[in-house]
């Protein structure tokens, strides 16, 4: 993000929901191949229950702009279908917990006609999801399942953690040639950040530095992000040097700019949303341990959700849910510990 | 469409449905003696289906089938060479070998998707024919399944949908009968798979599959359907399986008298003998068809015999593409 704010008027800002709901508008306006589907999306259905599909349907027809039946397979597999006849389809499953359902179509479709295919065919699709503990949605509207999708070859995985980004990244979504699952927080969906250059694509498969710091890097996407950099704000006023790196894309990884933060700080703390146990933080870990083991100042440490359903209750939930006062307490840990040599 | 059943409509149809029979033959030969090794669904006894339903598609119409789909691949026109490298998992083939028997693909003749997940090719059709339904490019989806695909629950979704936004697409049910190796009526709660159609508003029609005229006529209603913008068809084509599910299933859960009335109307000796007596073609011609596909067979078996086998550096090639 580099908007330039100028100080004397009002900032010009935009919600994730304006950030999603743009880019969409956009893509379809950048190109006839874009088409979308899911339920409810249409405006005489209300433009979605989030209501980031409001107005496309009006703008842009109800064959390119399609409510579908509550069928989450037949949606998954028609923009499988008609990305192999060369569009560019997405496909909204409302809430994430609801991909369980198409599973079949995602992990050995989606993922896998370029291989199997020799390359002859691909699968251009944007999995357009939503989700996130916080909202006291309980344990079937809930979950971060992201790690499923990323351990599947083929897949690629984005979380946005800022307007801008949300809108660039689903730009970069809809563009790749292969099949992406593009996650959208349900808990931050109308906090504000500047406002995207209209048409500006972020590539997909490259981190960003979302804060520079020397003393610990802290790696993560989505909204924990936005935690640590509110914490690394926090803690600079101690002298305490934190490097945000966002990975925008949780896979591909890319690791080339995991390990080159981790290398100058020494240290680094792995975050994310989803439970803690076989995580995609356990695999950042990883690939930090086994590139830089003699480098490393500090164990590794991950801060994510607890390995249990997300509960209703909201004494519950938060218990539930990582904290940023533990992505305090890990980064204030990595700087006690010597690392044994 | 035609609506007269010509001897040389019977012919051609025949023609395919050899071809289907030759190459399933000789496979079944090089996989007993070893000298092929894949994963083998023959679709002997379903190859004048298959034949009667291709014969109304266009190299452009779109093909979705199934694990047990050589005979709709070759209907559909798909090059032996390529398909024959790709059972020998060699780099030639038509997926360089990364996909396998189970997953053919060949664009060039519309065969796009070739599934081994039961029911699942059904909503990727839909796809298929909602873009040539946006792009008004003509083409039809023809999607094959079995009897057993018809009790998941993608069927239902994607034949709801596919009525819904009447969809360019034709469901070719082939009921042999069984899925692997239960039978259908244990699995299957009405008599005909095509009695769903009601359900989802759509003609369901279920014919005898082994029945070159009569097959030949539901397909082309099907598809000229499917090409005027009137929407989906489930077509059941009523057939059976000789050589059970996979290669080398002895098929002990079918009796003896069920499986001896079947063979007794084996279709391909059943046309054969109805293209002679339409007099489309004597057994002369007929042999003559025989030497000439047999020698398609012998190119593309050398073909594939003489082929490496992929680079090991494959392996990290698509898995992605490049971005757009
Ligand atoms: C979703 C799924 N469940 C189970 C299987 C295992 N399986 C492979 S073929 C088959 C039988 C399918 O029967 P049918 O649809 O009648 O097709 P046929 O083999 O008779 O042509 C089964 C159960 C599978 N491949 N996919
Ligand atoms: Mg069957």
């Amino acid at each position: 993000m580099s908007a330039v704010i100028d100080t004397a008027a009002k900032p010009e800002v935009i919600t994730f929901t304006e950030a999603f709901s743009r880019a969409l508008h956009d893509a379809m306006e950048m190109d006839p191949a874009v088409i979308t589907l899911g339920e409810d999306i249409g405006d005489e259905e209300g433009g979605g229950i989030f209501k980031v599909t409001k107005g496309l349907s009006t703008k842009f027809g109800t064959d390119r702009v399609k409510t579908t039946p509550i069928s989450e397979q037949a949606i998954v597999g028609a923009a499988i279908g008609a990305s192999l006849a060369g569009m560019r389809p997405i496909a909204e499953i409302m809430l994430m917990n609801f991909i369980t359902v198409p599973m079949d179509q995602i992990v050995n479709h989606a993922a896998k006609l370029r291989f199997m295919s020799g390359g002859q065919t691909h699968v251009p699709i944007t999995i357009r999801t939503r989700t996130g503990a916080g909202a006291g949605t309980g344990g079937q509207h809930s979950d971060m399942l992201e790690a499923w999708f990323a351990h599947v070859a083929g897949m690629k995985v984005v979380v946005p953690s800022t307007p801008a980004d949300a809108y660039g990244l689903l730009l970069g979504c809809i563009f790749d040639n292969d099949p992406c699952l593009f996650i959208e927080d349900q808990l931050t969906r109308t906090q504000t950040g500047p406002v995207p250059v209209k048409g500006e694509i972020i590539k997909l498969g490259k981190a960003h530095i979302a804060r520079e710091g020397t003393d610990v890097s802290v790696i993560g996407y989505g909204r924990p992000v936005r935690d640590a950099m509110v914490l690394a704000e926090k803690l600079a006023a101690e002298g305490i040097s934190v490097e945000v790196v966002d990975l925008r894309t949780v896979s591909p990884l890319d690791t080339e700019t995991v390990l080159k933060s981790v290398a100058k700080t020494g240290r680094a703390v792995v975050i994310h949303e989803a439970p803690r146990s076989f995580g995609c933080g356990a695999e950042i870990a990883a690939r930090i341990q086994e590139s830089l083991y003699s480098e490393l100042k500090a164990p590794v440490l991950r801060v994510a959700s607890r390995d249990v359903t997300v509960p209703f209750s909201r004494v519950l939930e938060a218990a539930y849910l990582y904290q940023a006062s533990g992505i305090e307490a890990a980064i204030r840990q990595t700087l006690e510990k010597r690392a044994a040599r | 469409m035609n609506k007269s059943f010509t001897p040389a409509t019977l012919l051609e149809i025949y023609r395919k449905g050899r071809l289907i029979n030759l190459i399933d033959e000789r496979f079944r030969g090089l996989l007993r003696s070893g000298r092929l090794a894949a994963v083998y669904y023959s679709p002997r006894g379903q190859e004048i289906l298959a034949a009667a339903m291709g014969v109304h598609l266009q190299q452009t119409d779109y093909l979705v089938t199934t694990y047990r789909g050589i005979h709709d691949q070759l209907a559909k026109g798909i090059p032996l060479r390529p398909l024959f490298a790709e059972y020998y998992a060699k780099a030639t083939g038509a997926c360089k070998g990364k996909g396998g028997p189970m997953h053919i693909t060949h664009p060039e003749t519309g065969v796009m998707v070739t599934t081994g997940i039961v029911g699942s090719g059904l909503p990727i059709a839909n796809g298929l024919a909602w873009a040539s339904q946006l792009k008004k490019d003509g083409r039809v989806t023809l999607v094959t399944f079995g009897d057993g695909a018809s009790n998941i629950g993608a069927f239902h979704e994607a034949l709801n949908m596919a009525s819904l936004w009447k969809l360019p697409v034709i469901f070719l049910c082939q009921n042999n009968l069984y899925g692997e190796s239960s039978k259908y009526a244990k699995c299957t709660a009405v008599d005909n798979v095509a009695e769903r159609a009601a359900g989802y508003n759509m003609p369901g029609v279920t014919v005898n599959g082994n029945d070159p005229e009569a097959m030949w006529r539901a397909s082309g209603e099907a598809v000229a359907r499917a090409r005027a913008g009137e929407g989906p068809t489930l077509l059941e084509a009523k057939t059976f399986r000789f050589m059970g599910h996979y290669f080398g299933d002895p098929g002990a859960y079918i009796p003896k008298e069920e499986y001896d009335a079947h063979l007794a109307r084996d279709p391909m000796p059943i046309a054969r003998a109805a293209v002679l007596s339409s007099g489309a073609a004597t057994e002369a011609e007929l042999a003559a068809y025989d030497d000439e596909v047999n020698a398609k067979i012998d190119d593309a078996l050398q073909f594939a015999a003489d082929s490496p086998f992929p680079d090991v550096s494959e392996i990290d090639i698509d898995v992605y593409g490049a971005a757009a």
